[in-house]
């Protein structure tokens, strides 16, 4: 894994909130590389500066200093150009408030990004449709938002971020609205996406879901603390007894 | 554990011999909890002598076969039956842990909670990287589906008993940041219970570990992680 190059990294990045009296230190220098086909979940309390990871990765908010590097692009360095085409065609979001445009059907919110990008439309529209039946959405192909469950719209919200040949995956508590069983199973098309070839970065609190991730980092005032190696699968439970 | 009755379980299926019984159980539980053939042969010679198998004739290799009684019968229906006791909780390595590190000296009671966070979620993720193989070994059915099964159901049981640990965990930090806060406003930190390293106590998200803090007050017994 190691020897491929990293499809996020993350240098030395901080972010403050205002000045002077009433100055946040956001995140303080965070370090963090992740490579194709590993998912990667941060965990930490609520204001550790999870999220506000997630969107500089992204390239929604910028740092005060320090790098983000997606695939070969300094988006730091970008122009607002570079960084609107490398968000079309290579970071897929899966937010917790995901916004399906109510006007669109659950395809045509799907296919949106892919248009946006220049696909053409009934390509884009084979392509969402595709998407939509990896996550056993099809049915909901042609419904509207309004007409879905919060469950299913999420779905398909997520459908939308997977669309396409997205390399790197960034789900901020993916899983917030839905039941265990629903969010299990989102996890468990991240995960695939992530045994795929992409790279996944997942904000959770809820351990039961950084569970999928192959590496946990721990966040806390803004500074990784700490983190899981992960074990090979072979050697899992072996020679482990639990007490009788 | 009860071996005991797991291998009066395995028996009820048929006549079987001693390492198959071994084979059989490890297959249900996915190794979880290894036996050795010692054990198993000592559990059944307790099982005989208390009237609930008898041995009976051997297999075609020569296994000595042990059948179950109508008593064993009678005993496992009972087992089935009868809920397992958790009120009195078996001694909790980590509670006691937690307990004797609060107000420690020279023990950072933070730095003792993040590593068994650690060691509990990489724990966490082993067995869900294995319930993964298994959800797929039971959707593909096939002639083992039982064992399969029965294993996903075991691994399940490690998953969840993790994860109220590892929310249990969040729910300390948050209450000792809490604690330590109030007391620093107050002006009697020195009676806080946790390092006065504290950040904002009011991000502490006291929201992680609403399970946890449901339990508290309404049960005397001492916290324990996976009680459940």
């Amino acid at each position: 894994m190691s020897a491929q190059q990293p499809v996020l990294q993350l240098q030395n990045l901080t972010r403050v909130h205002g000045a002077g009296a009433t100055e946040v230190h956001a995140l303080r220098g965070i370090d963090l590389a992740v490579y194709p086909g590993e998912l990667v979940a941060v965990m930490g309390p609520s204001g550790s500066g999870k999220s506000t990871l997630l969107t500089i990765a992204g390239g929604l908010d910028t740092p005060t200093s320090g790098r983000v590097i997606v695939e070969d692009t300094d988006i730091t360095a970008a122009s607002v150009k570079e960084l609107a085409a490398l968000r079309r065609r290579s970071i897929g979001y899966v937010f917790q408030d995901y916004n399906l445009i109510p006007a669109l059907t659950a395809a045509e919110n799907v296919a949106l990004p892919r248009e946006l990008d220049g696909t053409s439309a009934r390509k884009a529209r084979v392509e969402a449709l595709k998407a939509l039946e990896e996550m056993g959405l099809g049915h909901l192909a042609d419904r509207f938002p309004d007409e879905m469950s919060g469950g299913q719209q999420q779905r398909v919200a997520i459908a939308r971020a997977l669309v396409g040949d997205r390399r790197l995956v960034l789900a901020d508590e993916p899983t917030g609205a839905l039941d265990s069983e629903t969010g299990e199973s989102v996890l468990a098309l991240l995960r695939s996406r992530c045994d795929a070839g992409a790279a996944g970065v997942l904000v959770t609190h809820e351990p039961r879901f950084a569970a999928w991730a192959d590496r946990v980092v721990f966040l806390r005032d803004g500074a990784i603390v700490d983190q899981t190696v992960r074990s090979e699968a072979d050697s899992l439970l072996s020679g482990q007894v639990a007490e009788a | 554990m009860s071996i005991r009755h797991g291998l009066l379980a395995l028996l009820e299926r048929g006549p079987r011999y001693g390492s198959q019984l071994r084979t059989e159980f490890e297959s249900r539980t996915g190794s979880t909890w290894p036996l050795n053939v010692g054990q198993v042969y000592t559990t059944l010679s307790r099982l005989e002598r208390d009237g609930m198998v008898a041995q009976g004739g051997e297999d075609a290799a020569g296994h000595a076969l042990y059948a179950i009684t109508d008593s064993g019968r009678t005993e496992l229906r009972t087992w089935f039956g009868k809920p397992v006791d958790r009120t009195s909780p078996a001694r909790d390595e980590l509670a006691i842990k937690l307990a004797m590190a609060v107000g420690a000296p020279s023990v950072d009671i933070r730095d003792v909670i993040q590593s068994q966070r650690r060691h509990t979620v990489k724990a966490m993720q082993d067995y869900t990287r294995l319930k993964a193989q298994a959800l797929v070994a039971v959707e593909s059915g096939g002639a083992r589906e039982r064992d399969d099964v029965a294993w996903l159901l075991v691994l399940e049981q490690l998953i969840f008993q993790t994860e109220a640990e590892a929310r249990w965990l969040d729910h300390c930090e948050s209450r000792l940041i809490r604690l330590s806060a109030t007391a620093a406003n107050s002006g009697s930190g020195a009676d806080a219970p946790a390092p006065a390293t504290a950040p904002r106590a009011e991000e502490a998200a006291p929201a992680e570990a609403p399970k946890a803090a449901d339990r508290q007050g309404t049960d005397a017994s001492p916290p324990v992680a996976g009680a459940r």
